[in-house]
Order: structure tokens, then C-alpha cells, then sequence
């Protein structure tokens, strides 16, 4: 099970750098990125069930939050707005 | 009784995943897009974050449901925001796009 998860979790990574690199749009590249963080919130909870320990678990909370700030400011920007409007 | 379904969540986790990131690569549009990735994506990981829930101690369980929370609110705010900006900065919808209400809106 732990090896077919971490095949498909690999495959969805590959998915999503294709979808990064090949974009036509600036909105289909934060897309891509904004998913790759999801899943790599995927490979640290994977981890942590494997080695039995919390710590992994933090990363993944933490790589969450910094993922979420950073799509909301690339699409701000996108937009043409600053922050406080 | 609890390893089964620990597992088969995990199973269910990563064929949503799997079917996310493929609608991401082959779906038309931004918007396609969007939809197809980010409500598949966020399905598979509560799954799979669920299984790690079930199938921990204590400490595990409460760090995994703060994380399920936490990706419940914040994934539907982001993909909002992207849909918007993309909106806003020009990015043309699929001609085979048959509703666009906001366009309606603006008139």
C-alpha cells in the first residue's frame, strides 16, 4: 500500500511540474503550483503514518499555511491590487 | 478491523489524487482547471490524512485533524482567489464555454 501511494503521489508530482512548465497562462502555473503543495502536504502525512512519529505532521501543517500565503499573494499581484484592498 | 479501513482510505486518497492531477493536465481551461484539481485534490488528502487519524495515537489524531480543518478552509479561498485574478487579468474562457454570468453582471 505505502509503495502504491508514494507511485501515485510521484505520478500526480510529474502531473502537476508538466502543468507548471508547459502553461500558456501566468493563472495555470499558480495552479500548479498552488496543487504541488497539496500534495506534498500528501507525502508528509504518508511519512509521518510510516515512522510513527508527530513531527512529520507539523511540516505538513506548517507547508500548508506557506503554501495558501503565497498563492493568495502571487494572485493579488495578478490581479494588480496591494494587500490591503 | 481499523487497519482495513485505514487502508482503504488510503486507497480511496490516492485514486482521488490520481484523478485531480489528470483533469489537471488534460481539462481545456484555467477554470476546468481549477474546479477538477482543487476539489479532487482536497477530497484525497482529508482521505488520506483521515487514515493517518485513525490509525495513530493521540498526539498523531489531533495534529491530523488540525490539518484536515485547516485544508477544508484554505483550499476553496485560494482557488477563488486564482479563478478571480484570472479573471481580472484577462485570461479568455474556452469557446466552448456556453455561461458567463459575470460578464453579464458587468453590463
Amino acid at each position: 500500500m505505502i509503495t502504491y501511494l508514494f507511485t501515485v503521489l510521484l505520478l500526480c508530482s510529474f502531473l502537476c511540474l508538466y502543468r507548471i512548465s508547459r502553461g500558456p497562462s501566468v493563472a495555470d502555473r499558480v495552479v500548479g503550483i498552488d496543487i504541488l503543495g497539496i500534495i506534498v502536504v500528501n507525502f508528509s502525512a504518508i511519512v509521518s503514518y510510516i515512522t510513527r512519529t508527530d513531527f512529520y505532521l507539523n511540516i505538513s501543517l506548517s507547508w500548508a499555511l506557506l503554501s495558501f500565503i503565497g498563492t493568495i499573494a502571487v494572485s493579488k499581484f495578478l490581479e494588480g491590487k496591494g494587500f490591503d484592498e | 478491523m481499523k487497519g482495513f479501513f485505514s487502508l482503504f482510505l488510503m486507497f480511496i486518497g490516492g485514486l482521488f489524487n490520481l484523478f485531480g492531477c489528470i483533469g489537471l493536465v488534460r481539462l481545456p481551461d484555467v477554470y476546468n482547471r481549477l474546479q477538477a484539481s482543487t476539489k479532487c485534490v482536497t477530497l484525497g488528502t482529508c482521505c488520506i490524512l483521515l487514515s493517518v487519524l485513525i490509525s495513530g495515537p493521540v498526539n498523531i489524531s489531533l495534529k491530523a485533524f488540525l490539518t484536515i480543518i485547516f485544508i477544508l478552509i484554505t483550499a476553496p479561498t485560494a482557488a477563488h482567489a486564482i479563478s478571480r485574478a484570472s479573471y481580472k487579468s484577462g485570461v479568455n474562457l474556452w469557446e466552448g464555454s456556453v455561461c458567463d454570468k459575470l460578464k453579464e453582471e458587468k453590463k
